[in-house]
């Protein structure tokens, strides 16, 4: 027998110890969170934010840290048959707590006191105020998004796609929408998000947003122009060159959460054709809402309230309401474990819409399929998380060119047989 | 006309669904696997999690009434070819106009003493993926015999649960009746970087039970015991055709037909893993047993019920596995050494873990084919170089063209040029610099 054959038949890798230690510190971290809250969050902010905040994520960092002993390669093993991932009571669970959580922020912010002073030091380091339920909510969003990017990177490993991508949501998330805005605050600029524009920021294009940035003089202006330089002129030029993955797989906070702490539930999403048809009208629904809502604002701004009184105002407040915080937030992030984790952007999102739209008409991307390799398996279609039957279009040897299709690439890495490929094709002279 | 076809693998489906495609034809397909078409290879992710069952299901449940295409759960017990006539095991007489054949296969096995144990199984169909499920429940050891494709795969899904797996091969090398040493190697040494135990060299003599008619052990052919609770079979398949022995079709291995899939019976087909071709060209196998060429004979049987009468093409060969985490690729006929009038030249990345392999004629220089492990290829690349005879040092040059490797991945074309000038200083040919990574 070769030496190059092992005799060693163990696992090797004690997986089943450093998770248990990460469940542990993660179990440490929410009761310190739940004391934080009752009260000792803001009497000890600095303690109750290492004792919550940093075991939540050494102990997610260490459970996710197997990933990286294991050899290289696709690690789906178990998914369906764990509860958290495949709806089970745990998924119920999680889903409830999440969703219950979106409500108490959105709509009790004073139930969450304890944890937003326990904010407090750092929102003072980065932001010179006084954290409010944004900052905790921003906080724990891109912690999550490092965390889980983590554990992405660590799965993916053998993908380097994957990892590029990843670091890059990780960066937008911790720079663009987190930092950046905070230091903008902290020398009196207005707050924004240089990586969110019109429609998903619907503000950032009302004339209420659109006067209060203006009102802070020079960059209040380079910020309108940025914002309307990427929806008019960068959006479509991107999304002809690289497809509307540039933005959605790569750039956007929401994007970048369903891509990380969202990725244990992107089998979850609804494959049928039924879905795909509700899809159509609900996503390009709230983009047709979303710019009527803009054109009346603006119509009602240029009459000064003349044409439409208090009317558009509603009108926008609704919006906010249903689409802003319920759709997106509550439903979008809460039902992660049950929907799967691209709700919002499939079925609601108005800046996916529109790069879909551009997408499927005028862009170079497309997903090709390596001739007649499809072995029909269904990893592909399983994995996608916007709900694409990636294989129906493989086992054809047909290129996929579909609006939803955020350029995630996990079914180019999932597949078996090296049959699909993202491509941005070249131009041809 | 009603056309019946008995077998829902991907073989009887797409003969189905061409069929439908073509004509206006009455068809019913009878499966007693399961109701619906699955995805055979498939089967290993259901065990592992990674998918379920209805994830394997290319359509969904309303596509077959909605295409006319009627489906029958029964089993069909023989075929009585003269009446054109079908009798099902519950004795219901189902009639044809013209029949197809499409049953697949099952697991080969030879005369091992302790075959009926609890515990020892192949692995084709859902309902043994359903056994192995039970049969593997809160168990140690499994033995692996027959180190083929599903061998690989089986271990794999073995591997999932933490089963320490003991894989008997009968070559020093995984698969190394089909693959190169080389590649065949660099398989081992994957295989042993996932735990797998791997018997060169070995052979089953024997399998041994407990008192309660489970497996406990196996004997190998040089008398070693490895103690297990379970025992895959994976030495190969045979086409599924004892149903057929009194009904004047006529069979060898598989059902024979000719380059028209038709048996000796006329308006009777078979197609996919249970047929046999009678007249097989030169250095293609008489039953062929991959996913491909069911789905290409069926698409050409389609086509000559239909009345548009065409002789089954394979085109130029191709096939693609995946070994644990390593993609295989292969185009044109690759065996495990070149032909007589061949060379080869191979490449190995130093980690390990991806190569490439390019046979070529040894006068002419034409590519005769392509292995590629770990490594992404675009078929219709190699196809057309393979059909045209393109000379080697062409395809060295374009090489690069081929690679259908995910965006930022290492482009390893320099190094592969590097070895191709080293091996054949004659054929030397100088690339200008390339990009490190496959970025746009």
């Amino acid at each position: 027998m070769s030496k190059d054959i092992s005799l060693a038949v163990t696992d090797g890798s004690g997986a089943n110890k450093l998770q248990k230690t990460g469940i542990a510190l993660l179990a440490f971290g929410v009761l310190a969170t739940i004391i934080a809250a009752f009260g000792a969050g803001a009497t000890q902010p600095v303690l109750f934010f290492w004792l919550s905040i940093g075991f939540i994520s050494a102990g997610t960092l260490v459970y996710a840290y197997p990933y990286f002993q294991h050899e290289a390669g696709i690690k789906n093993n178990n998914i369906f048959k764990n509860g958290m991932t495949n709806r089970g009571a745990i998924a119920w669970f999680t889903g409830l707590v999440l969703t219950g959580f979106y409500i108490i922020l959105y709509w009790f912010p004073q139930y969450l006191e304890g944890l937003i002073r326990m904010c407090d030091p750092l929102s003072w380091l980065l932001r010179n105020k006084a954290a409010d339920q944004w900052f905790l909510y921003g906080t724990l969003y891109t912690l999550a998004v490092l965390v889980m990017g983590f554990r992405f990177i660590g799965k993916y490993r053998h993908n380097r796609y994957q990892i590029i991508r990843t670091l890059s949501v990780m960066f937008f998330q911790l720079g663009f929408a987190f930092v950046l805005p905070g230091l903008l605050l902290m020398f009196n600029e207005p707050e924004f998000y240089f990586s969110y524009f019109w429609p998903l920021k619907y503000g950032y294009l009302w004339p209420n947003d659109i006067n209060y940035v203006i009102s802070s003089g020079g960059l209040g202006y380079f910020m309108i122009f940025w914002g309307a330089i990427l929806t008019f002129i960068a959006t479509p030029l991107l999304t002809y060159k690289y497809g509307k993955r540039w933005y959605c797989s790569w750039v956007c906070g929401c994007g970048g959460l369903a891509e990380t702490m969202g990725d244990p539930y992107r089998q979850l999403s609804d494959k049928s054709l039924k879905a795909w048809k509700i899809e159509r009208y609900t996503v390009h629904g709230v983009l047709v809402f979303i710019i009527i809502t803009t054109i009346m604002l603006w119509l009602n701004s240029a009459w000064e309230g003349g044409l439409l009184g208090t009317w558009s105002g509603n009108f926008s407040q609704w919006y906010g309401f249903f689409i802003g915080s319920i759709f997106s937030g509550v439903i979008g992030t809460g039902f992660y474990p049950i929907f799967g984790n691209r709700v919002w952007c499939r079925f609601g999102c108005p800046m996916a819409a529109i790069l879909g739209l551009f997408q499927r008409f005028k862009s170079k991307f497309r997903i090709t399929t390596n001739g007649g390799q499809c072995i029909s398996c269904g990893n592909c279609s399983t994995y996608c998380e916007m709900g694409i039957d990636v294989r129906a279009y493989a086992q054809k040897g047909k290129n996929i060119i579909r609006a939803s299709c955020v350029g995630c690439g996990v079914c180019s890495a999932v597949c078996p047989r090296g049959v699909l490929n993202l491509e941005n094709l070249r131009d041809e002279k | 006309m009603k056309v019946v076809i008995i077998g829902n693998g991907i073989s009887g489906i797409t003969t189905a669904r061409h069929i439908r495609k073509l004509s206006n034809h009455e068809i019913l397909v009878i499966s007693s696997e399961t109701e619906h078409f699955f995805s055979r290879t498939a089967l290993m992710y259901i065990y592992m999690g990674h998918m379920k069952y209805e994830h394997t299901k290319p359509y969904e449940d309303w596509f077959w009434e909605k295409n006319r295409i009627d489906l029958l759960f029964a089993n069909v017990a023989q075929v009585q070819a003269k009446q054109k006539q079908l009798q099902l095991e519950d004795g219901r007489m189902i009639t044809f106009d013209k029949l197809v054949i499409a049953t697949g296969s099952t697991p080969k096995t030879l005369e091992w003493p302790g075959l009926n144990l609890k515990g020892v199984q192949g692995l084709y169909s859902k309902q043994d993926v359903d056994l192995m499920e039970e049969n593997t429940k809160d168990i140690t050891d499994a033995v692996i015999v027959g180190g083929g494709l599903i061998g690989i795969e089986m271990a794999e899904m073995l591997r999932s649960r933490n089963i320490n797996v003991h894989f008997l091969i009968r070559e020093q090398y995984y698969w190394n009746s089909v693959l190169p040493k080389e590649e065949a190697s660099l398989i081992n040494k994957h295989i042993a970087a996932h735990h797998i135990h791997l018997y060169a060299n070995t052979q089953l003599k024997e399998i041994i039970g407990d008192e309660n008619g489970k497996v406990k052990a196996v004997i190998t052919h040089d008398g070693k015991k490895i103690a297990c609770q379970f025992v895959g079979l994976t030495i190969g398949v045979n086409p599924n055709i004892n149903f057929l022995q009194n009904s004047e079709i006529e069979t060898d291995r598989g059902v024979l037909i000719n380059e028209y899939l038709e048996t000796n019976h006329p308006d009777i087909y078979a197609v996919g893993d249970c047929a046999q071709f009678r007249h097989p060209k030169n250095l293609h196998p008489a039953v062929e047993q991959l996913w491909y060429t069911g789905k290409m004979q069926a698409e050409t049987l389609a086509q000559n019920i239909c009345g548009d009468k065409r002789a089954y093409e394979r085109g130029i060969w191709f096939n693609s596995a995946k070994f644990l985490d390593i993609e295989y690729q292969t185009y044109g006929f690759m065996f495990n050494k070149p032909l007589e009038d061949e060379q080869s030249f191979y490449w190995e990345h130093p980690k390990g873990k991806i190569a490439c392999r390019i046979n070529f004629k040894a006068i002419s220089k034409a590519v005769t084919g392509f292995n590629f492990l770990g490594m992404r290829f675009r078929q219709q690349t190699a196809n057309d170089w393979i059909k045209n005879e393109t000379p080697l040092q062409n395809v060295m040059q374009e090489l690069e063209k081929g690679f259908f490797d995910p965006e930022f991945f290492e482009n390893h074309y320099l190094a592969i040029v590097e070895k191709f000038n080293t091996d054949y200083p004659e054929m030397a040919i100088s690339v200008k610099k390339k990009k490190k990574f496959l970025i746009w």
